[in-house]
């Protein structure tokens, strides 16, 4: 590796073309595409009586209306659950189009497709849907009461049930650790729903040329969305292409599949001959994509004198909204991640899915990992106020200690494998986050808290990625994966992987993300794993073309691959300059050619070259091309985990809560960009922030979203944010070749907790609610 | 998100503008930042869309002793650059953001009549007034509503069907008086939750208080600025809401009162040079 660009902090690559304009976005493409809307259900829960479209008949550019009846036995079945899980005894999804029960409000009743979206809007408008209105179950404690169903053949809303428990060391459940703890506590936490709210919101352009279908679409996964859609539509694979285009966020609610409209954009597109396109506008997104977090959770701990917990016992509600496409990821996240960096004596963790009339719950960044944190953290910190202890000592006492990796939670992660951590130093993590915030000198008055929040987040689950590498006669490197790209800098982070690992300038190498044209084997974006699972897979493709390249060129220089070395994207006799090969000359030898189409690629031609008669051009166990394709397929996560601390200001007159300083130290194992990973904080604590002040899903007791707007959700500006301080800690995975851990998730994961720790110091009273308000605050303080 | 159908008109010059108002009835746009949501979530299906943004003469900011007159298409932004008026800079800081202060007008927003929005509690609290013209029997005519009678309840003014807002004037600060406006909003730019803003002079003080009520509510306060905020929280009626509650509200806007009329009272001290 003779050019360190591996942990180095590149600028960018991708950023002048996003940051001026210049990206190509879902809605960029597809100009004279016709468009697609729908009409959505206004009611919580109805049955569909009729739908009359006659009144819509008459609008200037309408072409299609499509609604259950219209579509095709295959393109109207039940959408698939992608994650089935034993546990998830009731799962549910949606139909392409309401069938006969509609079950949340935004739930696609009628697909309208039209000349622009301005007449497409005005036809939904005067298509008039006769419903039946049904009780809708709205909050989890209505579900939970099960007096109303949301599905008529889910007994009490539960969409699943699973416990989970770890024996203490001696052999006893955490039940009974608890019982004869020399203290115990018991406490409800709430969590309220937020979502994912990504810039762009979903969309599908796709277009059939009477033989093969390309779609475009703005997803998290376009290998699996090509399978779903050539599925759904009876086509053979190799006559579907799928395109992820420039995608402007997605924080997991793209990475569900097939969106209804993922399956009726390309449908409506071959039945009619004529480009398709839809783009989700943002009350669309708001009603008729997917939320998460929501979740009520009944803590027991026990614990002794220094804080050391014997047995915790944790019940969750899980609100799962009206369907389970993504199976049970999020409680299942929830369950295992909660233990942190902590080794309770034993633990006991049960959850109950449960369904309510209410947007679909999928993973948002963090998935699931915010609430367990949430409950965790709360959990240390009220054991600290009980025993009159500082919070980090509680924190410290419970520890998993360096000397104990791999260290088995014994539990099952959300990949079905064990959770294993592999390694990790969290007292160091611990002593350097307190030295950052300043938590020794911190001077405490009333209004002004401190608060801490620890975390160990799975990073990098399986079961694989894949990179190709191809190296072209003009000595450019083309790098390619499969999954799919949402801002978060492969382009950059993968093209210096593939710099340091060929030795050539990072100039000279491209990649491309998400195009099953050129990659067609991949799993997706999600899960703080494509640096992991796609960036080892490339290190290991790229590690065959130089082999391949050495090979070459040591025929070529006739020398011994052993001592050939490739810098500046020449490959040279270590200790001999002279002696070298460019990989442009190398990439022409590796491929004979009969024909010349320049100089260069004359030198390849058959009366060029010196022959060697006796042997084939191409020899035997060789490939034409200088190029490699290899896989990455972890035997299980990594886990990255972090320490984040704030200080917060609270007006004593107005409430306001204003957070003066966020301190993060963040360990993702081997950096391989730190302003690329600086960057993935700072975004994830602004949603954390987002989360733990600001955001919720507001229902009212019809199953209306309230706040379906920028106006009412109130995702923060960069005024409410403040300047994130940063440190890192690198201990190298011992899982993959390139020692990384996933970091994609990491900032958003603990801010409610550290905040609630914060507010709670300031104002001395018990914070088990997020987000908050002034105005909760006010009435905390009420009383 | 977007509109239903409308004719859309764009005249040149005042008595256009006023011919196909009285014509088609129809909304007039302005600025456009509250109109245009409306249009987009179909909150609004106006027939005839009015934009004025082409007629001429309504741009104007004129300064005199007894005052500021702010013409219809005066935006935000040119006003508060302006500086024209202590008091209306102070609450143009407050009201959204940069890029919504380029294109929405102080008479869009006082004629919009948003109970939180921070425009008309200035012009209540300084007792101005706002020109409105009409098409009648051939010919322009106007006539002044004082900004008692301008604010008749949420999102609801006294411009008539038919109407254009074509001024507002904003009176001067008394001499020896000073202003000053406070607001809690949840995030910065954002609508407030409540805010107050006050004048105290040499005569007494009053407060207009905004998200308390169905506009801006006026109390006078008199010389005895030490029980306001007791009497501020009596006088306005707030509504719970998603953002905070009723409760919440009518303590923080006795806060806001109370901050604003210190320091209004300081600056008016300073000015009288105590
Ligand atoms: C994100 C966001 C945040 C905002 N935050 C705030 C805030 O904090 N405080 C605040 O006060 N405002 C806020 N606004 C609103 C902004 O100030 C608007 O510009 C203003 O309320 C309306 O002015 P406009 O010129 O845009 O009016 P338009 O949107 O063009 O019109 C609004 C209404 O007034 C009518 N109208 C406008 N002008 C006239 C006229 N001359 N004669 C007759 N009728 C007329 C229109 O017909 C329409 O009904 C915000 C807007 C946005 C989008």
């Amino acid at each position: 590796m003779t050019t360190k660009l591996f942990g180095a902090p590149v600028q960018r690559r991708e950023d002048p073309r996003l940051l001026t304009g210049q990206g190509r976005y879902l809605d960029d493409l597809g100009r004279d595409a016709l468009a697609a809307a729908f009409v959505r259900s206004p009611h919580a829960h109805a049955r569909v009586r009729d739908i009359d479209v006659s009144g819509a008949l008459d609008v200037e550019g309408l072409v299609a209306i499509y609604t259950w009846e219209d579509l095709p036995e295959r393109v109207g079945r039940a959408l698939p659950l992608l994650i089935p899980h034993p546990a998830l005894t009731h799962g549910r999804t949606a139909y392409p189009l309401a069938r006969d029960v509609v079950r949340h409000v935004g739930e696609p009743v009628v697909m309208v497709v039209a000349a622009d979206r301005y007449a497409a809007e005005d036809a939904c408008a005067l298509i008039e849907v006769d419903y039946e209105p049904l009780k809708p179950v709205v909050g989890i404690e209505e579900a939970v009461q099960g007096a109303q169903l949301v599905h008529e053949d889910v007994p009490g809303n539960v969409g699943a049930h699973l416990v989970q428990e770890v024996a203490a060391a001696d052999g006893r459940g955490a039940r009974e650790a608890i019982e004869t703890s020399p203290h115990t506590l018991a406490f409800r936490l709430d969590i309220e729903r937020s979502a994912s709210m990504p810039l762009e919101g979903r969309g599908v352009y796709a277009r059939w040329d009477g033989r093969d279908l390309r779609v475009y679409s703005s997803t998290q996964t376009s290998t699996s969305v090509r399978m779903a859609v050539a599925a759904a539509l009876g086509l053979p694979l190799p006559q579907v292409e799928v395109i992820a285009p420039d995608v402007g966020g997605g924080f997991g609610v793209k990475i569900v599949h097939p969106w209804p409209e993922e399956v009726l954009v390309p449908w409506a597109a071959m039945t009619l001959g004529r480009e398709v396109k839809w783009t989700e506008d943002r009350r669309e997104h708001f009603v008729s994509s997917a939320h998460e977090r929501g979740q009520v959770q009944y803590v027991r701990v026990g614990f002794d004198d220094d804080g050391r917990v014997l047995g915790l016992d944790v019940t969750i509600l899980h609100d799962h909204g009206a369907y389970t496409p993504y199976g049970i990821i999020v409680p299942i996240v929830t369950s295992t991640q909660l233990l942190g960096p902590y080794k309770p004596g034993a633990y006991r963790v049960e959850f109950t899915a449960v369904y309510t009339n209410t947007v679909q719950v999928t993973p948002y960044r963090g998935a699931g990992r915010p609430q367990g944190v949430f409950c965790m953290e709360r959990t240390m910190d009220k054991i600290a106020r009980y025993l009159g202890k500082d919070r980090t000592e509680v924190r410290a006492a419970n520890f998993i200690r360096p000397d104990e990796f791999p260290y088995d939670q014994g539990m099952t992660f959300q990949d079905g494998r064990p959770l294993i951590y592999d390694s990790g130093n969290y007292p160091e993590m611990l002593r350097m986050i307190k030295e950052l915030i300043g938590w020794d000198t911190f001077e405490r008055r009333p209004g002004l808290g401190i608060g801490i929040g620890c975390y160990v987040e799975g990073t990098g689950v399986g079961p694989y990625e894949g990179g190709h590498v191809q190296i072209t006669s003009d000595g450019r490197v083309h790098v390619s994966t499969g999954l799919t790209s949402q801002g978060q800098g492969h382009e950059t982070a993968f093209a210096q992987i593939a710099a340091t690992e060929l030795g050539v300038p990072i100039e000279r190498v491209s990649v491309v993300t998400g195009d099953t044209r050129r990659f067609g084997y991949a799993v997706g974006t999600f899960a703080s794993r494509a640096a992991v699972v796609s960036g080892n897979a490339i290190a290991l493709a790229c590690r065959k073309v130089r082999e391949k390249a050495l090979r070459i060129a040591a025929d070529a220089l006739e020398a011994d691959p052993g001592d050939l070395d490739i810098a500046d994207g020449i490959v040279h006799v270590v200790g001999a300059p002279s002696a070298a090969v460019p990989l442009s000359t190398v990439a022409v030898l590796a491929n004979p050619l009969r024909y010349a189409f320049d100089e260069e690629t004359a030198k390849a031609t058959q009366f060029a070259t010196a022959a060697a008669p006796d042997r084939p051009p191409v020899a035997e166990g060789e490939e034409p091309g200088l190029e490699g394709r290899d896989y990455y397929s972890p035997i299980r996560s990594t886990f990255a985990a972090g320490m984040h601390a704030a200080i917060v200001e609270t007006d004593p007159d107005t409430a306001e809560i204003k957070v003066l300083r966020y301190a993060v130290v963040h360990d993702c194992g081997r950096l391989i960009n730190p302003m690329i990973v600086e960057g993935q904080i700072h975004g994830g604590v602004a949603q954390g922030i987002g989360g733990a002040l600001y955001e919720r899903m507001v229902y009212d007791q019809h199953g209306q979203l309230v706040n379906a707007s920028f106006m009412d959700f109130l995702m923060p500006y960069a005024t409410e944010i403040p300047r994130v301080e940063t440190g890192h800690l690198e201990t190298p995975s011992p899982l993959n070749p390139l020692g990384i851990k996933g970091a994609g998730e990491a900032g958003v994961i603990p801010v409610s907790a550290v905040i609630a720790s914060a507010v709670e110091d300031a104002e001395g009273i018990e914070i088990n609610r997020m987000p908050i308000s002034p105005s909760e605050l006010f009435e905390l303080r009420m009383g | 998100m977007k509109p239903p159908p409308f004719t859309y008109h764009a005249p040149r010059d005042l008595p256009a503008a006023l011919r196909t108002l009285a014509e088609v009835g129809g909304k007039v746009l302005a600025g456009g930042q509250s109109l245009i949501p409306m249009l987009n979530m179909r909150l609004a299906a106006p027939g005839h869309v009015v934009d004025i943004n082409r007629v001429a003469g309504l741009d104007g900011i004129e300064v005199s002793r007894a005052g500021v007159t702010v013409g219809a298409l005066a935006r935000h932004a040119d006003v508060e650059r302006a500086g024209a008026h202590p008091l209306l800079t102070w609450a143009l800081k407050l009201v959204a953001h940069p890029a919504i202060r380029n294109r929405g007008t102080v008479v869009g927003s006082l004629v919009h009549a948003d109970p939180a929005a921070e425009l008309p509690a200035v012009l209540a609290v300084l007792g101005g007034h706002v020109r409105v013209a009409r098409w009648d029997c051939g010919r322009v005519t106007f006539r002044e509503i004082p900004a008692a009678e301008f604010f008749v309840g949420p999102m609801e003014s006294a411009v008539g069907p038919g109407e254009l807002a074509v001024s507002a004037f904003f009176p001067a600060l008394e001499e020896g008086s000073g202003a000053a406006f406070h607001e809690v909003s949840r995030r910065h730019g954002d609508y407030a939750l409540a805010g107050a803003c006050a004048v105290v002079g040499v005569a007494g003080a009053r407060v207009a208080c905004i998200g308390v009520g169905g506009g801006p509510v006026v109390i006078d306060v008199g010389g005895d600025l030490s029980s306001a905020a007791a009497r501020v929280r009596d006088a306005v009626d707030p509504d719970d809401d998603i953002h905070a509650s009723a409760a919440y509200r009518r303590h923080l806007v006795g806060v806001l009162a109370e901050r604003a009329l210190r320091d209004a009272a300081r600056e008016g001290a300073a000015a009288r040079g105590a």
